[in-house]
């Protein structure tokens, strides 16, 4: 078999890079929220980019594995253990049979990734693997992963090599501590007051607690429309910051709906999503501007990165 | 819509569609700013001119009432190559579109708990609001929200109610409702607070069939009332799709 869930966690669902192609018949593009963190985890591990693994949230889950396998794990710092010992993480590490992997205390970011070389057998469902809980669709039988769950490994580790003394470097991904997100102007960025604007960039909001992976909701001052005019639904993605009516902004995140009629202030830069996605609720954020063509740059540099990477990973697997 | 970074793009699109970015991944066509017939018909001629475009990059698009948000990868293709390639694409949108719709009919038991109140509200009976709900073709201008939402325009006026004031926690899939002067089917089960007239066995989003979605934009929809024993054997086949 493969991995069986001892514990399930806060919240811990499969996801891979999303579900694309489906948007125009209403259907959420969901993945990974870090989607950074998913790409260097199976990077780390020479598996495809869009291999499914398991997001976890905060409180990470306890699985015993049955087989033995090398795994990553990326993202959030959640205390990562095997057997008790602290595991390291962003380096394929092999587990063995019989061997539980746990989580601790959150230290850093809020979503952490397991990666399992070869990936996890599980079926794709309108071209993913991704779970949207909302519409039931998708990853472990269209839900969060609970106590008891058994997920097959596509491919059991069977190799030779048992020990792997090399680590990503940790510059690749970003600080979790920083708290700037950078953002392009919105289609209605011109509707609101000038006040608003100003306060937009200024201000440090603070993540509601009433956030997860559909929306953030953002509080401090209410933002302010100068001609409140109607508007009529259109699509909305991942960072779209919406303002509804009360004025209190909400960031749409990976299992967004896919249209919106609520007038969009700004848009987050793709670049910094997994960083937006690293944040939890009572964290506070800061909007800085750029404009497409920087926010576009900066997602080809960490393209090239990834790339770079990805050679001298193969390298270290001959 | 216009802001000053979106003139700032330079390139101009033929027969005046506007664009502006929706941040670095996505481009947004518009057409106007009303929900119109001859809008929606120019919409759904950009959408066949979309549908065989081998630009590499575009990951796919998602028609609304006015516009159309294109997505695509901003690694293969930037915003500037994209509107340099869409301005080409956009002179082959043809007069003679030939807008010919498909026409569904949503079977609908007329059970809802808030008809009552529909037909209070707009001082008519029960039966009237049926009649006025079944009369109209309707037409299917996006669907978004939720997997198989259709938004659909053409509601009579005569039923138009406001949204109930403490939204329902749970609306069961196929509900039938009305929210101002829009009217809509709930294609699973969520919180809501239309007023909810009827229910439909018909399954508008279902992973099995070859299109999941029942509707596709461009449909004209019309309900049709049935009983209880209908829509119960309805149901049974529908779940066995």
């Amino acid at each position: 078999m493969g991995i069986k869930i001892i514990k399930a966690g806060l919240l811990s669902t499969i996801q891979d890079l999303g579900r694309y192609g489906l948007q125009r018949y209403g259907m959420a593009v969901s993945g990974a929220m870090d989607s950074y963190a998913l790409l260097l985890g199976n990077s780390i591990l020479g598996n495809a980019d869009n291999e499914a693994a398991i997001e976890c949230t905060l409180l990470g889950p306890t699985i015993y594995f049955e087989q033995p396998q090398l795994i990553a794990v990326t993202g959030a710092d959640l205390s990562p253990k095997v057997d008790g010992q602290p595991l390291p993480m962003w380096k394929p590490v092999l587990i063995e049979a019989g061997s539980l992997l746990s989580f601790g205390r959150p230290n850093s970011g809020c979503r952490a990734y397991i990666c399992f070389r070869g990936g996890l057998d599980i079926p794709e469902v309108l071209g993913s693997r991704s779970t949207y809980s909302k519409g039931q669709i998708g990853g472990f039988q269209g839900r969060a992963l609970k106590e008891q769950d058994r997920i097959a490994f596509n491919n059991p580790y069977d190799g030779e090599q048992t020990q792997f003394p090399w680590r990503i470097d940790p510059a690749l991904y970003p600080d979790l501590s920083a708290g700037v997100i950078r953002v392009m102007d919105g289609p209605q960025w011109d509707q609101f007051e000038s006040d608003s604007l100003q306060s937009f960039f200024a201000d440090v909001f603070t993540i509601s607690k009433n956030s997860d992976r559909m929306g953030y909701r953002l509080q401090l001052r209410p933002l302010q429309l100068s001609k409140r005019k109607e508007l009529l639904s259109t699509a909305v993605t991942f960072g779209s910051i919406q303002v509804p009516p009360d004025g209190n902004p909400i960031i749409l995140m990976a299992d967004h709906p896919t249209t919106g009629g609520y007038p969009v202030i700004a848009q987050v830069a793709t670049v910094d999503l997994p960083l937006l996605a690293q944040k939890g609720a009572q964290e506070s954020i800061r909007f800085e501007r750029i404009e497409l063509d920087e926010a576009q740059n900066l997602l080809k540099q960490r393209y090239i990165q990834l790339i770079i990477l990805k050679r001298a990973i193969a390298l270290k697997y001959e | 819509m216009g802001g000053s970074h979106k003139q700032s793009l330079g390139i101009d699109l033929p027969n005046s569609i506007r664009h502006y970015p929706l941040g670095d991944q996505a481009i947004v066509l518009s057409f106007g700013d009303v929900i119109s017939e001859a809008i929606h018909i120019r919409v759904r001629k950009v959408i066949t001119c979309l549908e065989n475009w081998p630009q590499a990059g575009v990951i796919e698009y998602v028609p609304a009432y006015t516009t159309i948000t294109i997505y695509y990868d901003p690694l293969i293709v930037s915003y500037q190559e994209l509107l340099a390639a869409l301005q080409i694409t956009l002179q082959n949108i043809s007069d003679d579109f030939n807008y010919r719709s498909a026409k569904k009919e949503i079977p609908v038991y007329y059970n809802g708990d808030d008809l009552a109140y529909v037909a209070q509200y707009n001082g008519l009976t029960e039966e009237e609001v049926i009649r006025i709900h079944c009369a109209p073709e309707y037409r299917v201008y996006m669907i978004g929200f939720v997997p198989g939402f259709p938004y659909l325009g053409g509601m009579d006026n005569r039923i138009a109610t406001p949204r109930k004031e403490v939204p329902r926690l749970r609306i069961e899939a196929g509900a039938v409702g009305i929210a101002g002067q829009q009217t809509g089917v709930y294609p699973m089960s969520t919180p809501g607070g239309w007023q909810i007239i009827g229910h439909t066995p018909l399954q508008l989003f279902n992973l099995n069939r070859e299109n999941p979605s029942l509707l596709d934009v461009g449909d004209l929809v019309c309900f049709a009332p049935i009983g209880y024993e209908e829509f119960m054997q309805l149901k049974t086949e529908a779940n066995g799709y």
